[in-house]
């Protein structure tokens, strides 16, 4: 299919060119030729100026067209109504900007193609030697500006609120991004903090891949995923984001949240989720449907392929969900020797005292929240 | 040499004189201070880059419309970078799409753009026999070829070119662990742009002091075409701005080799924690972006000082409201060294810096709007010769309207968040920047081919080129738009890993196909340019019946330029159709005394100050 179109392109080229090349020639034959060196007495179009000069009008009456009909034809790939609070207003402020833009585009690219057709050379026209208009000048500096200064507030006043302090009841979630994947940490339901971090405390082959500090107590409840993060729906949701190597960048398409990921440099992004994965199931009568993270600044090889799986679950799901999540210590206990000595009585509340036959504790795929019964011993 | 220095006003004498002899052919043509010929030296450079800079899209627009496409016949020329199932290398596709941005950023259009038509120009239409220094001129141009050796042999370094986007930031640039394009190809591209940006400064430098000091009699700054004014600007935002991005580069550089932490804090890399700490990647990206967002000023400004000259010559009409021109540009200069941090809503910033910028980068539309309408109204009531470069000169303001509006949106920081890094950037600023500034290059070299080569190219290969890439270019980037609101990520290798960015598939593959067509269109022009060169019809002195100086001179202007004395000037270069007026131009060097049928009564009024002019007399024994 894609050879065909191909194959009609480089024709319908080939067949313009031609087309062009014979009518030229076939003109030249109409036209008297003046010798080469003459300095041309009086200025002159060629035969080709009408035919450019209307071409140039139709090229825009045909843009139109077709950037009409593009435009209803592309829309059914974009995105489905944001899933965040904050991201139904940023999508609602894109689409009044995008139509005061496409007005300024319509009626700026008419005068442009308008005009050459109207005024293509006549050697009858008396030009109108017109060098400058202040006033008009004024007019449509102050009209653009006015425009400007109107995105421009309404720009700021929803980059305030989302770049505003997480409210207090947030619940903070870690990211942290590497080459090539994302690690999430969570608080853990016992003191609900996260626990200190050092990068030098990094230790793959150790099973510490996040430089989580065990020598601070609030570490010990502290739990992780490697292939998808739960958030709860309908309360604002803060993550800090970190990066261990090089550049990533958080992006969640439909929660319209972005945020770059920076190593040494700690940062954060919050945000309010709406809909549940299952909402937009049956929103989208798509059963597949998932919520994706992706990575937004290029950092290597798999840049492409850095997936974090996103579930939003109703607030009680999640709630059961975190509490069956296995603390790093549970699933670690080797971790359990960089615990110092006088904390250690605390810290082994997480490890398990019978051999689990656990085959994995991973998260399961499954999207409803409920993750597989450990027994931690408490 | 500078000067040519003739006490007779006639023929060129060959013998020896003081001052001249006859240059030998390296001289001449190879390491030349002619500012003329070093135009050409530049601009042969610059479609050589292009044609290389846009080979290389079409391989990564190969692999992102074609995905499953297998790739084994491209092996002749990319080797092993196309693995055993006809696959291309993920790393190579980043060194593909971050030389394609460098290549045609600074090799093409910058020192293709600026590095031609500033150094053609300048000394012809200010009335000078050659820039202030033809040695800092030719050093110039032989720099940046060294620059343009090492950046093409990096592209075949076996670990690969730089890779990491033309952005190049760190520590993904700054650890050799992290990727092969930070290996040796980073190293190389960071020593050639280092040498880029020394070329840079000294032709920027020439064409200041040239413009400043050499002007001829009666040019005033207020007499200058525009495109003067143009380069003029762009000149000093490159003076002020370049520097900067050494800075930064030198950093990497100490922070890749010799163990500093300029950009570095807190890495775990390959199973170990590195040493460097405090330092940030921020900071490289405001020192980059520093340079970095003047820089797509000194990339459009010629483009819009030279359509400026070529609109008005073939509406045959005066540029409409040439002195808002200049404010503009002037407006857009300084607001440009304001707003580089819109390239950085989303790095972590204090999103108080945020807001800061989103305000003056919104500004920055005012000015580059005002332009655009002073091109439309131009050729309101004019009467329009379609010339090639006329063509190309209409669709760059439509490139630059179309563009630019995008920019509003990226502009605002609230909008940004879901749209940076996206397909929305890339098609904004290939429109705003490439294409514009590109059609720019085109439309000058059409314009003053006549001037440089003393032949005409041919009209019906131009129109088959204007209307090929015209109709290719809005068909490859105005659809990428949609793929951009739909959240599809820059620089990614493919899309398929994720069930969020699993459509467009035949958009995606329809601009693949809008681009090849629209690269090979390109052959058109190279064929019709070389072809021209050796048997175009031969021009006149002034074929397009302008204003401006340069076509005062022979056809072929010589060491010198003009033979005999400078012309003096006496009035502006937009003397179209006035009213009155015998012909439908009055050049610059006509005097108000000549033509009492069409002077304004304050021109009336000047014409006693045009004996005094004249009074004032060429002294051959001062230097020139």
């Amino acid at each position: 299919m894609t050879l065909l179109i191909v194959i009609f392109a480089i024709v319908f080229l080939v067949l313009t060119a031609l087309v062009i090349g014979k009518t030229q020639s076939l003109l030249k034959k109409i036209d008297k030729t003046k010798s080469d060196t003459e300095e041309v007495s009086s200025t002159k179009a060629d035969s080709a100026n009408d035919a450019n000069g209307i071409a140039l009008f139709v090229f825009w009456i045909l843009s139109i067209v077709g950037i009409v009909w593009s435009f209803l034809d592309a829309r059914k790939h974009f995105l489905p109504e944001a899933s965040s609070e904050h991201g139904r207003q940023t999508d609602y402020w894109f689409w009044v900007s995008m139509i005061v833009i496409m007005v300024g585009f319509f009626v700026v690219n008419t005068f442009l193609f308008y005009f050459p057709m109207k005024y293509r050379f006549n050697k009858n026209r008396k030009v109108t030697f017109y060098t400058h208009n202040n006033s008009l000048e004024v007019i449509w500096t102050l009209i653009p500006a006015a425009i400007m200064a109107g995105l421009v507030f309404s720009g700021l006043r929803v980059w305030n609120k989302v770049m505003d302090d997480a409210p207090q009841n947030a619940e903070v979630i870690e990211i942290m991004g590497k080459q090539f994947g994302w690690l999430v940490r969570y608080p853990g339901v016992d003191d609900n903090k996260l626990g200190n971090y050092n990068y030098k405390l990094m230790d793959d082959a150790g099973g510490n891949d996040m430089g989580i500090d065990f020598t601070d107590v609030h570490s010990f409840d502290d739990f992780g995923n490697a292939s998808e993060l739960h958030i709860p729906k309908g309360k604002p949701v803060l993550l800090k984001i970190r990066s261990r190597d090089v550049l990533h960048s958080v992006f969640i398409p439909h929660m319209r949240v972005k945020m770059d990921a920076v190593p040494g440099m700690p940062t954060k992004f919050w945000f309010v989720p709406e809909k549940t994965t299952a909402d937009m199931r049956a929103e989208l009568n798509n059963p597949d449907f998932n919520y994706e993270i992706a990575c937004a600044e290029v950092c290597g090889r798999s840049h492409f392929a850095m997936k974090l799986l996103l579930v939003v679950d109703e607030p009680e799901e999640y709630e059961k969900w975190k509490k069956s999540q296995k603390p790093f210590l549970t699933v670690n206990p080797a971790l359990l020797e960089k615990v110092p000595d006088n904390l250690k009585a605390n810290a082994l509340k997480y490890i398990q005292v019978e051999a689990a036959p656990v085959a994995t504790t991973e998260v399961a795929a499954d999207s409803t929240g409920v993750g597989n019964a450990g027994t931690i011993l408490k | 040499m500078a000067t040519v220095t003739h006490s007779e006003s006639h023929t060129h004498d060959h013998d020896h004189e003081e001052h001249h002899h006859e240059l030998g052919f390296i001289r001449k043509y190879i390491f030349s201070e002619d500012h003329k010929v070093i135009a050409k030296q530049y601009l042969i450079s610059g479609i050589a880059w292009a044609v290389i800079g846009g080979l290389l899209s079409v391989l990564f627009r190969l692999q992102l419309g074609f995905p499953e496409m297998d790739l084994s016949w491209l092996r002749f020329l990319l080797g092993d970078w196309i693995n055993e199932t006809g696959k291309l290398d993920p790393n190579f596709y980043l060194a593909l799409v971050t030389m394609h941005g460098t290549i045609m950023v600074f090799f093409v259009l910058t020192a293709g753009l600026s590095g031609t038509f500033s150094n053609f120009l300048i000394p012809l239409q200010v009335g000078a026999r050659d820039m202030a220094s033809g040695f800092m001129n030719m050093l110039s141009y032989w720099i940046f070829f060294l620059s343009s050796v090492i950046m093409f042999v990096s592209m075949f370094i076996k670990t690969g070119p730089a890779g990491g986007g033309w952005v190049i930031y760190p520590p993904l640039s700054a650890l050799k662990d992290a990727n092969p394009g930070s290996q040796d190809g980073m190293t190389l591209w960071l020593v050639a742009m280092a040498l880029f940006i020394v070329s840079s400064l000294l032709g920027g430098i020439n064409y200041v002091t040239t413009v400043i000091n050499l002007r001829t009699k009666g040019m005033s700054f207020d007499k200058m075409p525009l495109t003067i004014w143009a380069f003029t600007f762009t000149a000093i935002l490159g003076i002020l701005s370049f520097p900067v991005l050494l800075s930064a580069a030198l950093l990497l550089i100490f922070d890749r080799s010799f163990g500093t932490s300029f950009y570095l804090s807190d890495i775990y890399i390959n199973g170990q924690a590195l040493p460097n700490q405090g330092g940030s990647p921020i900071l490289f990206q405001h020192l980059f972006w520093f340079l970095g967002h003047p820089e797509v000023y000194i990339v459009i400004l010629p483009a819009l000082g030279l359509t400026s000259e070529i609109i008005a010559t073939n509406s045959r009409k005066p540029i409409f409201g040439y002195k808002a021109m200049i404010f503009s540009m002037a407006g857009i200069m300084f607001l440009a060294f304001i707003v580089w941090a819109h390239h950085m809503f989303m790095t972590g910033m204090n999103p108080f810096l945020g807001s800061v910028f989103m305000l003056l980068t919104l500004i920055i539309a005012v000015p580059s709007a005002v332009k655009a309408f002073n091109y439309i109204a131009t050729i309101w009531r004019g009467n329009i010769i379609f010339t090639p470069a006329m063509l190309f000169a209409i669709g760059l303001v439509s490139f630059f309207v179309s563009g630019g509006l995008t920019g509003i949106i990226l502009g605002n920081s609230a909008l940004d968040i879901q749209l940076h890094d996206t397909y929305f950037v890339v098609a904004h600023f290939h429109l705003v920047m490439g294409s514009a500034a590109f059609f720019g290059m085109i439309a000058g070299v059409y314009h003053w081919f006549p001037k440089m080569f003393g032949r005409m190219m041919n009209n019906t290969l131009g129109y088959i080129h204007f209307w090929a890439t015209f109709a290719g270019v809005y068909l490859i980037f105005f659809p990428m738009h949609y793929i951009g609101i739909a959240g599809f990520p820059r620089r990614y290798y493919q899309w398929s890993k994720f069930e969020t960015f699993n459509t467009y598939t035949d958009l995606n593959a329809f601009i693949s196909i809008a681009a090849i067509v629209t690269f090979l269109a390109q052959f058109i022009f190279i064929y019709n340019f070389v072809y021209s060169i050796f048997k175009g019809k031969k021009a006149t002195s002034n074929p397009w019946r302008s204003n401006t100086l340069e076509w005062t001179t022979p056809i072929h202007p010589g060491h010198g330029n003009w033979e005999g004395e400078i012309p003096t000037v006496y009035r502006w270069p937009y003397d179209y159709s006035k009213p009155g007026a015998a012909e439908d131009f009055i050049p610059q060097h006509i005097p108000f005394s000549q033509t009492p049928e069409s002077n304004l009564p304050e021109e009336t009024e000047l014409i006693e100050k045009e004996q005094e002019l004249a009074k004032i007399v060429f002294d051959p024994t001062i230097h020139d």
